[in-house]
């Protein structure tokens, strides 16, 4: 605060009894200097490691560019790129790996994690502590958490087949998570579903709070029995929550790649190659840039769709 | 209220169904435990014990797996070892004793090293960023300040694998590739984001009148900001600090593809500790441990701004 006999500060107490256009009165930098030099480092950030590269991505995506080869020849192929990725086998069927990990996921992690927290919402005796225990896995690095589910998956010797045979008889040594066609992207879905059910249970956690308590209260006094209060009070009231954090798992899990690297690596074969992993393989281990690039607009494009639908939802929300 | 019962109502659950919920989800929360807390015992097992079948839940604790995490070893000849003077420390008794020598230290602690310094780094970074912006869009009339929120968010849906084969292009001509200040400048890039978003939220939770009250009494625009919106800010810009160094923290798919050596990060590193014969896992779930732990501790300090944080600021509770 200022010194008491200024009189400019008596000054400024006349004047703030007496409202004018603060604007006039404020000295130094104007606002809208101030406004461009708080915000324009952010910008030029965001344009040099984000819209650049983007841009060059799509320039690469009409060459035949490799980065292996700097100094190759690079002719313009048109949308060549483009017609190869949207006609490449490989691509649909690591869409189609996508899209089967995609749906399991949010289908269980909705599940389960909406069960919870309603169950959380009971609001039983050390459910703080609790609650913050569940959230732990989805904090941790994806990448450590995959490599070390890869240890508990071992055939003979990995706790999880141990439980399972424990629990239903059936052989340590009879199935392999990670090593079979069959159960491998089961095993990618349960490694998501263990690290990001909580996500999906503290949205809904939100959402059910956000239901006031007269609401309620109203119902009781209609004599709505408690099944129906559910399905007219509560699951409308929170829909909205749970839809924001579909998309957000959606658009998170479309772009999934280190967990699943370390985990599966895609494999056996490419029976868990979702999109990333198929992208990696393309731009970094066969270097056909100029091909990755299109299948990396492909994606974005994709994911971008998503995000625009997921903002116009959470402004939704927000608006409420 | 009176006359109405409370028996099953979902305002007051009576006391049998709350023990019910209570019992059910600390049931899901103790299975959901288990794979953390059978790293952490990993850690402290032996190579023989970490493989052994069934699984052993009770062990003789072995300092093996911390031991092989920090050094390296060399196998040698038992009469090499029995003439060599006594062991020299706990990690050089353990590899005498199956033959083997510690010929130095493991590159694990400089990948953590550079875990922290590229973490911080782009936290700091990001938030410094983050506010100053975040202060402009609460405050300021900034033209087409809707659609500047908007790409400075999808910035954050790009997959991270789609950008990364320009960075790296563009890192091997400005001699940024595999350095430290590259993987800040990338990481502050995807956190600025984060951290415009939720400050954003906790700028605009801070009543106007305290700044407009600043000024009259003479401050500059500038000395309102740093005197008194940046104190009033202190919780929001911990909570998005705390954010930005987890995701920092735990990142992957950029560091796996745009380092290999000077500038690696232990995520990709800790996938790559092997030992003799396949992955060494009681160094791994020791390494995995250690560089888990500090998330735990985050979390538990984070536990009431999560859902924000999560959200890009959209809920609050």
């Amino acid at each position: 605060m200022m010194n008491a006999p200024d009189p400019q500060v008596l000054l400024d107490k006349a004047a703030r009894a007496t409202p004018e256009p603060l604007a006039r009165r404020v000295r130094g930098l104007s606002d809208r200097v101030i406004a461009w030099l708080f915000i324009g480092p952010t910008i030029v950030l965001l344009l040099a490691i984000n819209i650049f590269p983007l841009i060059w991505t799509i320039h690469l995506s009409f060459t035949n560019y490799r980065a292996n080869r700097p100094n190759a020849a690079v002719t313009n192929v048109g949308i060549d790129n483009y017609v190869s990725v949207l006609t490449d086998p490989d691509v649909w069927a690591a869409m189609q790996a996508t899209a089967h990990f995609l749906f399991w996921t949010i289908l269980l992690q909705t599940l389960l994690g909406f069960t919870l927290a309603y169950l959380i919402d009971r609001r039983f005796r050390g459910y703080g502590f609790w609650t913050t225990v569940i959230l732990i896995p989805m904090m941790l690095s994806p990448a450590v958490v995959g490599n070390f589910w890869a240890f508990l998956y071992q055939p003979q010797i990995g706790l999880f087949n141990y439980v399972v045979s424990f629990f239903s008889g059936v052989p340590p040594s009879s199935f392999e998570m990670i090593g079979s066609v069959k159960l491998a992207p089961w095993a990618i879905i349960i490694v998501d579903t263990w690290m990001w059910t909580p996500y999906v249970m503290l949205i809904c956690l939100a959402g059910l709070r956000s239901i006031p308590d007269y609401i309620y209260e109203a119902a009781e006094v209609d004599r709505a029995s408690r099944w129906r209060q559910f399905w007219s009070i509560t699951l409308p009231m929170a829909l909205p929550f749970i839809m924001l954090a579909v998309l957000f798992r959606g658009i998170e899990n479309f772009k999934m790649f280190d967990m699943v690297n370390l985990l599966t690596s895609g494999g056996p074969g490419s029976t868990t190659e979702v999109a990333s992993i198929t992208l990696k393989r393309e731009a970094f281990e066969k270097w056909r840039t100029g091909y990755s690039s299109a299948f990396a607009i492909v994606l974005f494009v994709t994911v971008f769709g998503l995000a625009n639908i997921y903002v116009k939802a959470l402004n939704r929300v927000k608006n409420r | 209220m009176i006359g109405i019962s409370h028996a099953h109502s979902v305002v007051h659950p009576s006391p049998i169904s709350r023990r019910i919920a209570g019992a059910i989800v600390i049931l899901y929360a103790v299975i959901t435990m288990v794979p953390l807390a059978w790293i952490f015992l990993t850690g402290f097992k032996s190579g023989p014990d970490s493989i052994a079948y069934p699984p052993k839940v009770l062990f003789t604790p072995s300092a093996e797996g911390y031991c092989n995490l920090f050094t390296t070893r060399s196998r040698q000849t038992p009469e090499y070892v029995a003439q060599l003077p006594p062991a020299s420390g706990v990690c050089d008794a353990l590899a005498r004793a199956t033959n083997m020598v510690v010929v130095g230290s493991s590159n694990y602690l400089p990948r953590f090293i550079n875990s922290l310094i590229i973490a911080f780094g782009s936290t700091a970074l990001s938030v410094v960023l983050g506010v100053t912006a975040a202060y402009a869009f609460s405050r300021f009339k900034v033209p087409a300040k809707d659609d500047l929120l908007f790409f400075i968010l999808s910035t954050r849906m790009m997959p991270p694998i789609a950008v990364a084969i320009p960075i790296y292009l563009m890192y091997r001509d400005v001699g940024l590739s595999d350095t430290r200040l590259g993987m800040i400048l990338l990481y502050t890039a995807v956190n600025v984001s984060l951290a415009v978003w939720l400050l954003k939220g906790f700028i605009d939770e801070i009543p106007r009148e305290y700044e407009e009250a600043a000024l009259v009494d003479g401050y500059t625009r500038l000395q309102a900001f740093f005197k008194v919106v940046l104190p009033q800010a202190t919780t929001g810009i911990v909570a998005t600090a705390i954010f930005c160094l987890i995701f920092a923290w735990n990142e992957y798919a950029f560091a796996v593809l745009l380092t290999s050596g000077e500038a690696q990060t232990a995520p990709p590193f800790i996938p790559i500790i092997i030992g003799e014969g396949g992955q060494d896992w009681p160094a791994v779930a020791a390494g995995s441990t250690l560089f888990l732990l500090p998330i735990l501790v985050f979390t538990v300090l984070l536990r009431k701004h999560l859902l924000r944080g999560i959200t890009f600021g959209a809920l609050r509770k």
